[in-house]
């Protein structure tokens, strides 16, 4: 028997020797296979705003957060080096905020079908949890605060629940004290690395507000500013400059974001501003109503000198027989409201209030994604208003249709000037990134190409194309601005090849196609 | 017995793959020490699987062999460009065998066998880079046979064969895609369960002495295909973790489902050598009829029977070999010393590497012994170290709802190592 076990011993060594585990002759996560360069990714912060903070679908929620391109970048950063990414969390996948109980933003927007079963944004139904009144404490690595312009991130007290609403509702979930900066919490965590991305709330208020607020070139007071208008480009390039010594103040090395085209994202590039399918009959009745403004008010106007020819003819406005661009109100043009209630026009006050700053809009025009719910719709005040004058309801609807009769409101048009604006000012704030990035030594990320790309044609991956389309090109969420979590995925791909191109690393690129798209739901309101 | 029996129950609980595709070549601590030869071997009731032929061979009236083994098999996954990587963390598989003769006339004996052939284990990590492919697979067989030996020509030809009785049972899980979750952000997944899926088939046997002095022997064997057919009702496929909403594929719950998984036919030819009392060699070639496998296709019905989802995954596997060598050494009465050495080709072909059955081509390298504790009763020995390279594959046939294709890329690098303990008695 003692034999016996011998030999029965062989077998059991044998097991010993050639173990169990397979094992690659060169393993992706050891140590050495991908390399952090010249660049130390032990503690990364990233700095912005609701980009950075991974908001999506007009709403901050869990599984956005998770999906952050910071986020992605750290997961990335792991296998070289990278170090723990403490994020903000908020409580739930609702997105909604609420202070001292009372709901402040609403929840997500989802993708749900109505009645029909057809597909369109709606809101999130359920109550959230999310109370900014509760501070939380701790160092948080992913320092983006949605709605913050470049200056707030220097703002003392931006996070002070007592100054809301100047306050900002996320920072002040997470500031580290009442009167904290965050450019201030995010230098405390003395990073290694850092990444900035701010700038967009200079311009993109203004953009999606349709242009309603002020172009503040030339006002260096930011205090004065309003969320819709154009920050100044020296206000801006004192506040980057003063962000970036700070971040780059105690050593750490970083990558820079530039800012992308607002023309990229869907909430542009949605709605045409050539939108209104008609009849020929219906056209030829518009066409006689809009008639005595077209070839007399006009050529009558132009003749007294109150407008020129040019802005006489660019005022016409005809319909054909298929889709024609919309009406709107311009108020770059002369209002005419009131001479023309006058003699020899004599016009009543309503009619006299559509023609105010007329005209029909071109392709230059921008209809934001705002317009798709009213495009077409019937104006109600109009209607009632015509109805209570004995109008036959059949004609007070024709007289109220919202982009025709009724033209759209100046927050509903990005005119050409409006986007010349825009142009203007985030080519000054670009520049000044750029040589802000030259002069230290950090990484360029180009997102404005790469969103370029996404929109003209777009972008390909493992499984299919990325594009800019609404609700189905899948970069973008269901608000039209923010990315989706893919959108998120390709946003860190650029960054992180900015940063290996910089600093000599090898951090590898996620597959996009692993991330999801938009997020379908019919539990809505 | 009742006691061995319910042993066994447990045994059978789990089995791994370490052949090509789900064949699991663990039939015979014996045979698996000679290289798992055994067409052309008259040893042990372990004919009963190899070559019921041979059953009428064996010395002695009453025979049975039993016996099981623990394999320890893993998978690791990477991809150097994406720097994803996971590795199985799959239970130690334990297939058995039982097999009896008795011999009832001088050219007619008769035989039982209990055996499982084909199976699979494989869990990754929940959510890897490849979970929409699978994230565990739990296939397992139990193959029941009933078993004629007849010794046809005296001294030199004899046959032997019998139905079989299959019993299949399938545990299958993977995420529905690359990307769907509910709100929370789980994935959206399935898992289809079905067991005691019965089938039928049968295998048959020769073995002819090619001279008179019982020195050289050619043997041949030949399994059937059999097809486990999952009817609806057979079994529950659960689907979890959608999203609410009219735009999903399909809603959460249960449903029937209908699939079908062959387990292919093996012809064996072989040859054993006995020049003298003390050696025994043996040379075995196996042809498995892997091209029975080209898709795995799965309907999943809705409550009135109609087809609500439809999953087609093409597999077009390729008839493979195995060559084996094997020797025996009696070193005494007590015992007899054994080695062996097999090449498995993989029936997978390129762009169809599915991580569910990760295999590629390897070399098995096996020894064993048997200790005979007396005349009747003997401890049987056997151990496997299966090597494989690192390969580069993909799986070319995902694709997304559009049609676009989506490879799933990487390298895998497969681990097993096998240790088998059994017993022969004789009467």
């Amino acid at each position: 028997m003692k034999k016996f076990i011998k030999y029965i011993a062989i077998p059991a060594i044998a097991f010993g020797f050639v173990g169990c585990e397979p094992e690659f002759d060169e393993s992706v996560t050891d140590a050495g296979f991908f390399t952090s360069g010249e660049a130390d990714f032990s503690n990364y912060v990233a700095v912005g705003n609701s980009l950075t903070a991974g908001f999506a679908d007009s709403a901050l929620y869990i599984t956005g957060q998770e999906n952050s391109y910071p986020n992605i970048m750290a997961t990335q950063f792991a296998l070289a080096g990278g170090g723990v990414f403490n994020q903000p969390l908020v409580d739930d996948n609702l997105g909604g905020l609420l202070l001292g109980g009372n709901q402040i933003t609403q929840n997500r927007f989802v993708l749900a079908t109505d009645e029909n079963g057809n597909p369109g944004p709606a809101i999130l139904a359920g109550s959230p949890t999310t109370d900014i009144s509760n501070v939380i404490s701790g160092n948080f690595n992913n320092m983006g605060v949605p709605g913050a312009r470049s200056f707030d991130l220097l703002f003392p007290g931006y996070g002070n629940v007592a100054n809301f609403p100047l306050a900002n509702p996320y920072f002040i979930r997470f500031a580290s004290e009442p009167n904290a900066t965050v450019i201030g919490d995010a230098v405390a965590q003395n990073p290694s690395f850092f990444s900035l991305w701010i700038g967009n709330n200079d311009i993109l208020g203004f953009a999606t507000s349709g242009g309603a607020g002020v172009d503040q070139t030339g006002n260096l007071d930011p205090s004065t500013y309003s969320t819709n208008d154009i920050t100044d480009p020296n206000v801006f390039a004192s506040a980057y400059a003063q962000q970036v010594q700070a971040l780059t103040g105690t050593g750490a090395q970083g990558v820079l974001v530039n800012l992308p085209d607002v023309t990229s994202i869907p909430f542009f590039t949605t709605v045409p501003s050539q939108a209104i399918p008609l009849d020929a009959a219906t056209a030829g009745a518009l066409n006689t109503a809009f008639g005595a403004y077209n070839t007399q008010v006009l050529p009558g106007l132009a003749s007294f000198g109150i407008i020129t020819a040019a802005e006489a003819a660019a005022r016409q406005v005809n319909f054909v027989d298929g889709v024609n661009f919309v009406t709107l109100q311009d108020d770059s043009l002369t209002d005419i409201s009131a001479i023309v209630q006058g003699p020899p026009f004599n016009l009543d006050p309503l009619t006299a209030g559509v023609l105010s700053t007329l005209r029909q809009a071109t392709a230059a025009d921008i209809v934001p994604l705002t317009a798709a719910g009213v495009l077409g719709t019937q104006d109600q005040a109009t209607f009632d208003f015509l109805v209570s004058l004995g109008f036959p309801a059949e004609q007070a609807a024709q007289q109220s249709v919202n982009g025709v009769t009724v033209p759209l409101a100046d927050q509903f048009v990005l005119t050409s000037t409006e986007q010349a604006a825009i142009t203007t000012a985030q080519a000054s704030y670009n520049a000044t990134i750029e040589g802000l990035a030259a002069a230290n030594g950090l990484a360029l990320a180009d997102a404005q190409s790469a969103l370029q790309q996404v929109a003209s044609g777009g972008t390909p991956f493992n499984g299919g194309v990325l594009t800019s389309t609404f609700v189905t090109g899948g970069a973008f969420s269901l608000d039209g601005v923010h990315p989706t979590p893919r959108g998120y995925a390709l946003t860190a791909n650029v960054i992180l090849d900015a940063v290996n191109a910089q600093y000599g690393s090898t951090i590898p690129n996620v597959d996009i196609g692993n991330f999801s798209t938009v997020t379908i739901s019919d539990d809505v309101n | 017995m009742k006691k061995v029996l319910s042993v066994f129950t447990l045994l059978l609980l789990s089995a791994v793959v370490y052949a090509g595709g789900y064949r699991v070549s663990l039939q015979g601590n014996r045979a698996l020490a000679m290289g798992h030869t055994g067409v052309a071997v008259v040893n042990s009731a372990e004919l009963a699987f190899f070559n019921p032929a041979g059953l009428i061979h064996l010395e002695n009236k009453f025979n049975i062999s039993a016996g099981g083994f623990a394999v320890f098999s893993d998978v690791a996954y990477q991809n150097t460009n994406l720097g994803t990587s996971a590795q199985t963390d799959s239970p130690v598989g334990t297939p058995v065998y039982l097999y009896a003769s008795y011999r009832v006339s001088d050219q007619f004996a008769l035989g039982l066998a209990v055996y499982t052939p084909y199976g699979s284990t494989v869990e990754y990590p929940t959510d890897w880079a490849g979970s929409h492919l699978v994230n565990s697979i739990e296939l397992q067989s139990i193959y029941v046979q009933p078993l004629f030996s007849w010794e046809v020509v005296e001294g030199r030809f004899s046959i032997g064969g019998g139905p079989i009785l299959a019993i299949g049972s399938v545990n299958f899980n993977r995420n529905l895609n690359r990307d769907l979750t509910d709100l929370e952000g789980n994935r959206s997944n399935v898992t289809i369960d079905a067991s005691g899926i019965t089938e039928f088939g049968f295998s048959f046997g020769a073995l002819l002495n090619l001279d008179d002095n019982d020195k050289w022997k050619l043997g041949f064997n030949y399994r059937s295909l059999i097809d486990v057919n999952v009817e609806a009702g057979d079994g529950v496929a659960t689907f979890a973790n959608l999203p609410d909403s009219a735009l999903a594929p399909i809603d959460n719950g249960e449903f029937d489902f209908t699939a079908s998984l062959p387990l292919p036919a093996e012809w064996t030819v072989g040859l054993s050598y006995k020049p003298n009392d003390k050696w025994l060699f043996a040379l075995d070639y196996n042809y498995a009829e892997w091209s029975a496998y080209e898709s795995l296709d799965l309907q999943f019905l809705g409550s009135d029977g109609s087809v609500a989802l439809e999953s087609i995954n093409p597999r077009n596997y390729e008839d493979a070999s195995t060559i084996r060598v094997g020797a025996q050494y009696s070193l005494n009465e007590k015992l007899d010393l054994r080695a062996g050495y097999y090449f498995d080709e993989s029936p997978v072909q390129d762009g169809f590497f599915a991580p569910e059955t990760p295999r590629n081509d390897s070399n098995g390298f096996t020894g064993g012994f048997t200790y005979n504790i007396n005349e009747k009763l003997a401890i049987d020995a056997s151990f496997l170290y299966l090597s494989f390279k690192e390969i580069d594959a993909s799986f070319d046939s995902f694709f997304e709802a559009d049609g676009t294709p989506v490879p799933f890329e990487g390298t895998y690098k497969s681990s097993a190592v096998v240790g088998g303990l059994g017993v022969s008695y004789k009467l």
